[in-house]
């Protein structure tokens, strides 16, 4: 009996946490519409958030280019097949590792640091004095962060891409032997549309849960530093964890026909 | 002009407010003492919305400050927090104009940050500290900030939660000397919390003690050596003996 009671308080505490979330997106969502915008927060935020990830994201997709290129060539040489490296480098990082990998580490830099950022507010009264001096906390700090990550993300995956595929194809002409031309070639060849829509739609949907997960979990921080640290690290881990999942979702929506 | 009526306010199993019932009339500088932990800080976070009481009715000029137009309503209200409250990421001069910088009370950039260096001026700080970060500044200046901030929009009805709080005696009687000077100077209405008796006789009109979730007494400054009320008479000398428990 006592197990069903912890089975059932934990799946009502499941619920009741998504429904927290569903109404703090709702309520993101809604300022969209609603005046005043704060259009220097929003343009902070596409700098912090865009401009200033460009380093960790580009050398994050240049060696798991590096890495994908010469895995594919070593797998691909016991069929074989180490010609099809420029065409599983360019789709395995359009397709996969551009977006996931440049989510995460979004994830990893942006989410904590929104959450964190919040979070302190929220303890050292901040966000009350936003509320004092007639200032929505959610239209000041909420809004800006979720909608610059939502529209900036893609063009960090599209630089991730780029970068990703070029990190292939150093490896695989400077190591591998492959004629750069021919390289070049292939991956244009072998990449679709639908390929870079996917890639640039799945970085819109991370970089939406990113940016939300460290607002939804600053602004529902507990107090003193321990609220901020567990704030912190949850932001990160939901949002690794949702990430990866709207991956699977928008992999099957896209590719599964 | 402020009316709390029979307010209620438990979080989880605490009981902070069990029926406070307070009355600021216009103009009065009103201080609220009492041990920490009795909910003074939840009291002035009601009456601004920042708290929503379980049950009990608080009003200003009559109006519940739970309906009707926030933005208006939070445009009357300047509040100086216990910790400055400061906005880490904005220059001081900012901080202070914050109010004069967006929404109803827009003003021009110059404007405002003119506004802020006088206001700056006004708590006993030079220009020089304008464009400087709150993370720069000393605890003493941080909380003059915060004044600055407060009354930047010439706001009616200011709130003082702690202001003298962690600051040295002569910085403390600065700032007491401060908020009694504005509070003339501007006619507005002013309730202060703190535990500083330093502070209480030299900022209030009135004093309410707030103790087990109740207004226990209020009266004026000149009659609370004589309030006859042990609780009071414990609270404003210090002493650990009296019917007011050291161990809460």
């Amino acid at each position: 009996m006592n197990a069903l009671a912890s089975i059932g308080a934990s799946a009502l505490g499941l619920l009741a946490a998504i429904g927290r979330l569903a109404l703090f997106t709702g309520q993101t969502l809604s300022h969209l519409v609603r005046p005043p915008f704060f259009g220097r927060e929003f343009g902070n935020a596409l700098i912090q958030i865009g401009y200033f990830s460009l380093p960790v994201v580009g050398l994050t997709a240049f060696f798991t280019g590096g890495a994908l290129a010469l895995q594919i060539y070593s797998g691909g040489a016991r069929f074989s097949a180490e010609a099809v490296v420029p065409q599983i480098v360019a789709i395995g990082m359009v397709r996969e590792l551009g977006p996931v990998l440049v989510g995460l580490m979004i994830a990893a830099r942006v989410t904590s640091s929104i959450a964190a950022e919040i979070a302190t507010m929220k303890v050292t009264e901040q966000i009350d004095a936003l509320v004092t001096l007639s200032t929505h906390p959610m239209k000041y700090l909420t809004l800006p962060r979720v909608l610059a990550a939502t529209l900036v993300m893609p063009i960090l995956v599209a630089v991730g891409d780029i970068i990703g595929i070029y990190g292939g194809f150093l490896v695989s002409t400077e190591r591998l032997d492959f004629n750069a031309a021919a390289y070049l070639q292939n991956t244009a060849d072998f990449l679709t549309r639908l390929d870079i829509i996917s890639s640039l739609v799945k970085g819109a949907v991370f970089g939406f849960i990113a940016a939300l997960m460290g607002c939804y979990y600053g602004m529902n921080s507990e107090r003193g530093a321990m609220g901020v640290g567990r704030a912190t690290k949850s932001s990160v881990v939901a949002a690794a964890i949702l990430i990866l999942a709207a991956n699977f979702l928008l992999t099957e929506a896209f590719f599964s026909a | 002009m402020i009316d709390l009526s029979a307010v209620h306010k438990t979080f989880g199993t605490n009981a902070v407010l069990r029926g406070v019932d307070l009355h600021v009339p216009k103009g009065e500088s009103m201080v609220v003492i009492g041990g920490s932990g009795t909910g003074k800080s939840v009291l002035i976070k009601s009456v601004l919305g920042l708290v929503q009481p379980d049950s009990g009715t608080i009003t200003v000029d009559g109006k519940d400050v739970n309906k009707g137009d926030r933005d208006a309503f939070l445009a009357r209200f300047g509040m100086l927090f216990q910790g400055a409250a400061l906005f880490d990421s904005l220059p001081v001069w900012q901080n202070v104009a914050f109010r004069l910088l967006r929404g109803s009370l827009k003003k021009p950039k110059d404007e405002a940050r003119a506004i802020a260096i006088e206001k700056l001026r006004r708590v006993g700080l030079t220009g020089d500290v304008a464009d400087r970060l709150p993370a720069e500044l000393s605890g003493g200046m941080q909380k003059r900030v915060g004044l600055a901030r407060a009354i930047a929009a010439e706001p009616e009805i200011i709130f003082f939660d702690e202001p003298t709080t962690g600051l040295d005696p002569i910085m403390a009687g600065v700032i007491n000397d401060l908020i009694r000077e504005i509070v003339t100077e501007m006619g507005a209405t002013a309730i202060t919390i703190t535990h500083d008796m330093t502070s209480v006789r030299a900022i209030a009109d009135k004093i309410a003690m707030l103790h087990a979730g109740k207004i226990r007494w209020t009266g004026a400054v000149a009659d609370m050596d004589t309030s006859g009320d042990p609780y009071v008479d414990q609270f404003i000398h210090g002493r650990a003996t009296g019917p007011i428990e050291a161990v809460r």
